[in-house]
């Protein structure tokens, strides 16, 4: 059998005939693309939009949905919006394609990866009262002194506190937490048997924070270096690691906690570090907590926090480039945002709905609170498999078999060689 | 049995068409016969051959998936995605050691203990004795027809600290691990039962691909144990059902004459049931390892490669650095090294395996 496939013509009959099934399958993008364009008469016409969300559930896509649906009633464009199952495999497979979506959610930790491809259009310029955005969440998007999306919405850290055992512990909320030391001591009060005083997740975005607070972060504001291996991070991971060694402070996977929020709600910590996310998780799984939220404790830094963003990313690709600066310029609207953050939650990226958002939201106020001294996630290309070996170096340190100075420097020598090949 | 039966006819029907066709009624039917077979032969080669040949082009490029790979884009950068995964000194050197050596460990437990479960799972429903052998049969394939999430989630809530599995654990006086975040290696914990804590020079300083032996003879860690008890089960279900079909194939006259013979129940094991099942044995240790030296459902969904890196595999390497990074031809080149091991491996098992005749 194998010596006929060898030598029969119709071996090669088969191999064309699937050459043939490739390339129909290749050129079927640019057939559609083509059509679009061809409905429309002009390459920047009106042609249909898609936008692609990865969205946290139902009320997010159904917001989405409506907005959308709003803006294409006014211009007359047709919209699609698209929940991801995987935004980011989703994206991705839309580039190599050649077809990605118009407009899409793109996160500063992808940010740079697009740009530098110039899979983005950069539309900075275009964006409608873009000053009232929180200048660290264009920072975050921004690429070479040029903006290329506009953030929909942003948050940090904020420090989340169990009301209850606050007031067991005699405290009041005079004693909320100001500074390092203050924290430590409240954690100390707050620490029982069975509940640590403060758990966050292990990982490098509250460490991330605290470093900021200390003075130090991963990179430089550009991102053009990496800063990790200095006194100001080492004196940052030694207070960690102090008050972890005391029993007061603790990693959430360490006390048998998926995330700080699952081990703030269960109880089994009085504290936690959390970005506004934690408000609908603590309604939905422990809806009995009682908690407050306030702004990050100031470090011998001062006060800042990682900042939590999304852009509304337009693709270079799009045949109608110019109806998505539209869409977008409405969806990044002060009321648009005001829409969202009704339904679903986020904390508005524009500072006019500062006070807004404070008296809809107290409770969420503490996430939007010092959100001009915030930096943004790193960007860098190929960092998140370097921060994800700093997560494994943080673990380390919690068992104590790694040095406070071996993960900076692991952390350091890791980030120059990501950088060198960016 | 079943299996000779249609073997025969068919090795009959080849005979005439080896040879030199020259009538046209002949050649008539190798053509029909072409045409039957193309479907399956266009599908093979649109969905398997070139993708594999893309993805080998994809691992000699730095391609950061934002272009196609055949536009030209993307920089040609030879083997150095190979060199940066094999020979330099780095994270993805590092990270790709660790994720081999937690394989090894992965792939020697997982498939020695799926071959003993399934063949006991096959003995036992095959056993005259056993009433009801259909129910069991049936009970014993369910894990291979369940989704591996729903598994991996049912296992996580298992192992999680204060889980069913601490729990049982606790009633006879063992404080269990935390399951899926314990990063230390079994063999490192039983050799500080015996005072070994830290490792000894010769281990510490030797070192191979980056990594010292001290770390390579871990042992697998007790997360990735939990990983490895979840895959035997959920695989053994499958494999039981090729040991049952061998078994079936052994005829009860033979094991009837050895009985008469005064053979005990372990030496007709060990003389007759083994030997006769060697080929279903090498078929299922074959296909055991090459799906375990591809795991990564299992990781995605309850560990990613937490704790310590110690869950760690290469499929999921793949992953991360394509989708995480941005680096496909890294990811590429990660699964061609994959695909290596495993036909090295495969060859080898094959040739240990071999049927000997004296």
């Amino acid at each position: 059998m194998m010596r006929q496939f060898a030598r029969t013509p119709l071996a090669l009959a088969a191999a064309v005939a699937a050459a043939t099934v490739l390339a129909a399958c290749g050129s079927g993008f640019d057939d559609d693309d083509g059509g679009d364009a061809e409905a429309t008469g002009a390459s920047d016409g009106g042609g249909p939009l898609t936008v692609m969300i990865g969205s946290s559930g139902e009320a997010e896509t159904v917001a989405v949905q409506e907005a959308a649906a709003r803006w294409a009633e006014e211009s007359g464009t047709e919209v699609e919006v698209i929940p991801a199952q995987d935004l980011v495999q989703q994206l991705q497979q839309g580039f190599a394609g050649g077809n990605p979506p118009d407009v899409f959610y793109v996160s500063p930790d992808r940010f740079r990866m697009f740009a530098e491809a110039g899979s983005l259009y950069p539309y900075g310029d275009q964006i409608e009262d873009a000053d009232d955005i929180y200048q660290p969440l264009r920072d975050a998007f921004t690429y070479e002194d040029e903006l290329y999306c506009a953030p929909k919405d942003g948050g940090v850290h904020a420090l989340v506190i169990d009301t209850d055992a606050w007031a067991a512990a005699g405290l009041t909320e005079a004693d909320y937490p100001q500074d390092w030391d203050q924290l430590a001591a409240a954690a100390q009060a707050l620490t029982t048997d069975g509940r640590v005083g403060l758990a966050f997740t292990g990982d490098y975005n509250p460490v991330g924070t605290f470093m900021l607070a200390g003075g130090g972060f991963f990179v430089n504001e550009d991102q053009t270096e990496v800063t990790a291996d200095t006194p100001e991070n080492l004196a940052t991971l030694e207070y960690l690691k102090q008050n972890m060694d005391a029993g007061t402070f603790a990693f959430a996977p360490n006390i048998d906690a998926a995330w700080g929020g699952e081990a703030f709600g269960s109880g089994k910590s009085a504290m936690t570090v959390e970005g506004a996310w934690i408000v609908g998780a603590l309604q939905n799984d422990f809806p009995d907590r009682n908690w407050v939220a306030v702004p990050m404790p100031a470090g011998p830094g001062g006060q800042a926090s990682t900042a939590f963003t999304n852009c509304w990313g337009i693709a270079a690709d799009s045949d109608n480039q110019a109806g998505a600066v539209d869409l977008v310029n409405f969806l990044v609207s002060p009321e648009e945002q005001q829409a969202f953050a009704e339904a679903f939650g986020p904390t508005p990226s524009r500072a006019s709905l500062a006070d807004w958002n404070a008296e809809a939201f107290p409770e969420k106020a503490a996430f939007a609170e010092g959100m001009e001294d915030s930096r943004t996630q790193v960007s860098v290309p190929g960092f998140e498999s370097v921060l994800a070996d700093f997560k494994t170096q943080l673990e380390g340190m919690a068992a104590g078999t790694v040095t406070p100075e071996q993960a900076l420097q692991a952390l350091q020598t890791n980030g120059e060689a990501a950088l060198a090949q960016d | 049995m079943t299996s000779t039966v249609t073997r025969e006819p068919s090795a009959g029907r080849i005979k005439p068409v080896r040879r030199r066709a020259t009538s046209g009624h002949l050649r008539q039917e190798r053509r029909a016969g072409w045409l039957f077979v193309a479907p399956a032969v266009i599908v093979l080669v649109v969905f398997l051959f070139a993708p594999i040949i893309m993805a080998a082009w994809v691992s000699l490029l730095d391609w950061n998936g934002q272009s196609s790979p055949f536009s030209g884009e993307a920089e040609f950068v030879g083997l150095s995605n190979y060199q940066a995964l094999l020979t330099d000194a780095g994270l993805l050197r590092s990270d790709f050691m660790l994720s081999v050596r937690n394989t090894v460990y992965f792939v020697l437990f997982n498939v020695t203990g799926v071959v003993v479960v399934s063949f006991a799972l096959a003995m036992a429903v095959n056993s005259y004795v056993l009433r009801g052998r259909s129910f069991f049969r049936t009970i014993f394939y369910f894990p291979a027809i369940t989704s591996s999430v729903a598994i991996s989630v049912l296992f996580l809530f298992l192992f999680q600290g204060a889980g069913v599995v601490n729990v049982v654990l606790s009633w006879v006086g063992i404080d269990g691990p935390t399951w899926f975040r314990d990063p230390r290696g079994v063999l490192h914990i039983v050799l500080s039962w015996f005072g070994v804590d830290a490792a000894p020079a010769a281990l510490a300083d030797t070192t191979m691909g980056g990594l010292s032996l001290w770390e390579w003879l871990s042992g697998p860690s007790v997360a990735m144990c939990a990983l490895i008890t979840l895959s035997i089960w959920a695989s053994s279900g499958t494999f039981m059902l090729f040991f049952l079909v061998g078994l079936q194939d052994i005829p009860v006259e033979l094991e009837e004459a050895t009985a008469i013979d005064g053979a005990g129940a372990w030496r007709r094991f060990r003389h007759l049931t083994v030997p006769l099942m060697r080929r279903s044995i090498v078929l299922v240790i074959t296909l055991a390892l090459i799906s375990s030296w591809q795991v990564f459902d299992q990781v995605f969904i309850l560990s990613q490669g937490a704790p310590a890196k110690t869950t760690l595999t290469p499929a999921y390497i793949s992953y991360v650095r394509s989708f995480g990074d941005g680096q496909f031809g890294v990811g590429a080149a990660v699964a061609f090294v994959l695909f290596a091991i495993i036909i090295v491996l495969t060859l080898v098992q094959r040739w240990v395996g071999r049927e000997r005749r004296t």
